[in-house]
Parts: C-alpha cells; sequence; structure tokens
C-alpha cells in the first residue's frame, strides 16, 4: 500500500485518477481503516487528504454560507458555536454518530462517501440542501448532497474525484432544521429511520421546506411530497398528518434485523411529524 | 513495502519511529515503542480499550495509522500519573474497586480525563454517555461511573 500526503485536492485527484488499483482516501478514517483491518478493502493508493490547507477549517462566506473542510470531526462540529445556532440540525445528526472516540475523528463528508443509507448526517445535509464540491481530472464541479448516493456503498462519485469541500447555504431568517432518529437504545446504534426537516417561516406559515429520510431506501430519500405537505401551513394538525402519511408513502425500505418494512414504515411517518415539530419551533425562535 | 519515517511528541516526549504505512498507531505504540498499556480489544474502533488523545482529542488508535501521527501530539495512559503519584481518577477506581480484569481500564481512564478535562462536574447521565464508547464486560459500568465522578468532585475541591 502506497500511503500519500497531497498538498492540494488537485493533486489527489491526479494521483486517483492515476492509481492502477484500489484507492481509498483518508479523513477521519472510521470507516476506511475499519475495511482496511477487516479485509473488506485493501487499497493499493491510500490517499490521506489532511495535509491540504483548509481541510479542518469551518468557514462562514460573506452570504452566511457555510464551508466545512473534509476533515473537521464531528466532535469539532459540535463545538462551533455559529454553526451550531444556524444549523442544529445537521450538528446534531453527526453528533448521533458513534462514541466520543469515533467523533474524534469521524467526519461529514466521510459519512456521505461511505455511501450508508441509514447515515445520520446525510438526510440532515440533504434537507439543509447542503452541496459538496467534487474535485476531479476534468476540474471541480459542485453536486447536491442528494445526488452523491447511489447505494448501499456506492456514490456517484467517479474514479478520480474527491469531495473537496462540504457547503451549506446560508440559513436566512425565521429557519429551522432538525434531526432525529430511531434506535432501540439511547446511543451507539445505527438508524432504524432516521428523518430531518429543514423550513422557513413568513411569519407563523411555512414558506419553503425540504424533508429527507434515511434507512427506508438504498439511498437517503429528499420526499418533495413530504415538504409540499408542510408548505403553506401553520404546523397544524392537518399538516401533520399530511407530513405523516407522505413520509410512509415515500418509505420503501427492507426488513432486516434492525427492524421490520412496516414498523419502518410506520416510524417514518412518527418521525416526520416530531421532527417538523422541532424545525418549526426552531424556526419560531425557540430553543430545543 | 516501504517504511515512512515518522515523528511525532508522544506523553510529551518526541520520539521517531520506522513505520509501514498499514500499521496502526496502537501498533506502533505497542509494538514498536514499549507502550504497552493501550490495549486491542476489537481493533475495529467498537470497545475503546485503545483509547488515547491525538492533538487533545480523545481517539481510537486502532483508528489511527501510525504515519496519521506525524508531526502530532498523542497522550496514552503511560503519561497519565505525574511521577509516582497516581493521578486522582487512578486512586479512585482503585479505591471503588471500578475494574475487575484490567483491559479495558486504561481506555476508561484516558477517555474520563479527558472528559473531566473538558467538563470537571458532569452529570451522571452525561459520564455514562461519554464513556458509551468504552465497552467493560466485568464490572457492569457502575463503579467505574462511581469512581469517575468521586474523582471529578475530588478534582473540583483540590481547584
Amino acid at each position: 500500500m502506497r500511503y500519500h500526503t497531497p498538498q492540494t485536492f488537485e493533486e489527489a485527484a491526479r494521483i486517483a485518477a492515476t492509481g492502477s488499483g484500489t484507492t481509498r482516501f483518508l479523513a477521519g478514517g472510521t470507516d476506511v481503516l475499519v475495511q482496511m483491518r477487516t479485509g473488506l478493502v485493501t487499497p493499493d493508493d491510500l490517499i490521506d487528504l489532511k495535509h491540504i490547507p483548509g481541510a479542518y477549517d469551518i468557514t462562514q462566506a460573506p452570504d452566511g454560507g457555510w464551508q466545512i473542510g473534509v476533515a473537521v470531526s464531528g466532535a469539532a462540529l459540535g463545538e462551533h458555536p455559529e454553526l451550531g445556532r444556524a444549523w442544529p440540525g445537521v450538528v446534531e445528526a453527526m453528533e448521533l454518530v458513534g462514541s466520543t472516540q469515533v467523533q474524534g475523528r469521524a467526519t461529514l463528508t466521510g459519512n456521505l462517501c461511505n455511501g450508508s443509507p441509514a447515515a445520520d448526517s446525510v438526510p440532515a445535509l440533504v434537507a439543509a440542501g447542503a452541496v459538496v464540491r467534487v474535485t476531479g481530472p476534468d476540474g471541480t464541479r459542485e453536486v447536491p448532497v442528494e445526488e452523491i448516493p447511489e447505494g448501499p456503498g456506492k456514490t456517484a462519485l467517479v474514479p478520480g474525484e474527491v469531495v473537496s469541500a462540504l457547503l451549506l447555504p446560508p440559513r436566512g431568517a425565521a429557519g429551522g432544521d432538525a434531526y432525529q432518529r430511531f434506535i432501540p437504545r439511547t446511543e451507539m446504534d445505527i438508524a432504524v429511520v432516521g428523518c430531518a426537516v429543514n423550513l422557513t417561516l413568513d411569519g407563523d406559515v411555512i414558506r419553503a421546506a425540504r424533508v429527507a429520510l434515511g434507512a427506508v431506501a438504498p439511498t437517503v430519500l429528499l420526499v418533495p411530497d413530504a415538504a409540499a405537505a408542510l408548505v403553506g401551513s401553520h404546523w397544524d394538525d392537518g399538516a401533520r398528518a399530511r407530513i405523516e402519511a407522505a413520509a410512509r408513502a415515500a418509505a420503501r425500505p427492507i426488513t432486516d434485523k434492525r427492524g421490520t418494512a412496516e414498523f419502518r414504515t410506520h416510524v417514518a411517518g412518527v418521525l416526520a411529524g416530531r421532527v417538523a415539530d422541532i424545525a418549526y419551533r426552531r424556526a419560531k425562535g425557540e430553543q430545543t | 513495502m516501504t517504511t515512512i519515517r515518522v515523528t511525532t511528541e508522544v506523553n510529551g516526549d518526541r520520539v521517531e519511529f520506522l513505520a509501514d504505512p498499514r500499521e496502526t498507531l496502537l501498533d506502533v505504540l505497542r509494538d514498536k515503542l514499549g507502550l504497552t498499556g493501550s490495549k486491542e480489544g476489537c481493533g475495529t474502533g467498537d470497545c475503546g480499550a485503545c483509547s488515547v488523545l491525538l492533538d487533545g482529542r480523545l481517539v481510537s488508535s486502532c483508528l489511527v495509522l501510525g504515519v496519521e501521527a506525524e508531526g502530532r501530539k498523542v497522550e496514552t495512559i503511560e503519561g497519565m500519573a505525574p511521577g509516582e503519584e497516581l493521578h486522582p481518577l487512578q486512586r479512585k477506581f482503585l479505591e471503588h474497586a471500578a475494574l475487575q480484569c484490567g483491559f479495558c481500564t486504561p481506555g476508561f481512564l484516558v477517555a474520563s480525563k479527558a472528559l473531566l478535562e473538558r467538563n470537571p462536574d458532569p452529570t451522571e447521565e452525561e459520564v455514562r454517555y461519554w464513556l458509551a464508547g468504552n465497552l467493560c464486560r466485568c464490572t457492569g459500568y457502575d463503579k467505574i461511573v462511581r469512581a469517575v465522578l468521586d474523582a471529578a468532585a475530588e478534582m473540583r475541591g483540590a481547584g
């Protein structure tokens, strides 16, 4: 195995594009090293992205948007006061991943690129309208997060492409986001169902919304029908019933050891209602 | 296989070693540097027995490559006791019998020290959540949690 420490993402992409065998990018390593240790993947080229300037940085653009470096850990994300106020749902989702030790290394970008349909941070990123910057042999492009996962362990990135930054839009006024998952214990588990809601208000009325579900399909789902159930409402009982129904209609889960398809479908609705309630109250400025 | 020269700091001392890039930091600590306090329980980041601080951040050293330690600071259980004195956490673990076989103990101590440096007055719930990534198959955790809370109280009193 060759270990590389490129100084730029262009160089990282070049190494990956010209590699002859299996390539893996290394940021937090909490998935890649497990795959290596269990013999699932033996990279010929391991490309450590942490020597690239900016990899550990969280920066806010003049328009209020955020750029999150590929090596920013869950712990660092959770300690950033302004980001936590702007996008509490994204931060709380990432903080649900793994143990304190895993939080010390695991990254949002890694959680996305690992391609798990149950990844906790991905529904929150999708609901937030996050975009990844992808650097490849043909230059750099920006891709909405929901277009990256293609199935369990599979992404839309082609060989030689590397995620070089994660971008969150400006929060703006009167907005709120939230994420919850169902697990049968209190921590250290993988989502049976996850749900994220991001919305903005005009007075008491929901003006715009994005809803995403995790662990109920081969990829994290953006659910436009669930968002449409909210828009124009005052978050009343009718809206709650509509988002629950829309979330259940969008869920197409499998039955496995974590839960049956029927249970997951039911819980998708329950969580959609609860999470929309939290997002609405956050958008109203309540502390939740 | 090419080995890579790595310069790092372990428990305040500058250290150099040659690492196969596949070797974990845990392998390097135990087999190259003779620091066998960090244990390998699972090797996949599930049990916390190999907990160390990397640039002040609690991590599982089995999920860090030795070559990643270049230019960084590593703190292990061997650096916990100041000289001949035990660290208050170590003393409280003994007083509360918060260990039986002892295999998980270095990881619990390193993780608990990291908690108390961030939060000198944690609730029981905060201790349990913080230590959720450290597995103990002997004690049932209650004595460990009590030892951590007692050490925290003593350290607050001393401060």
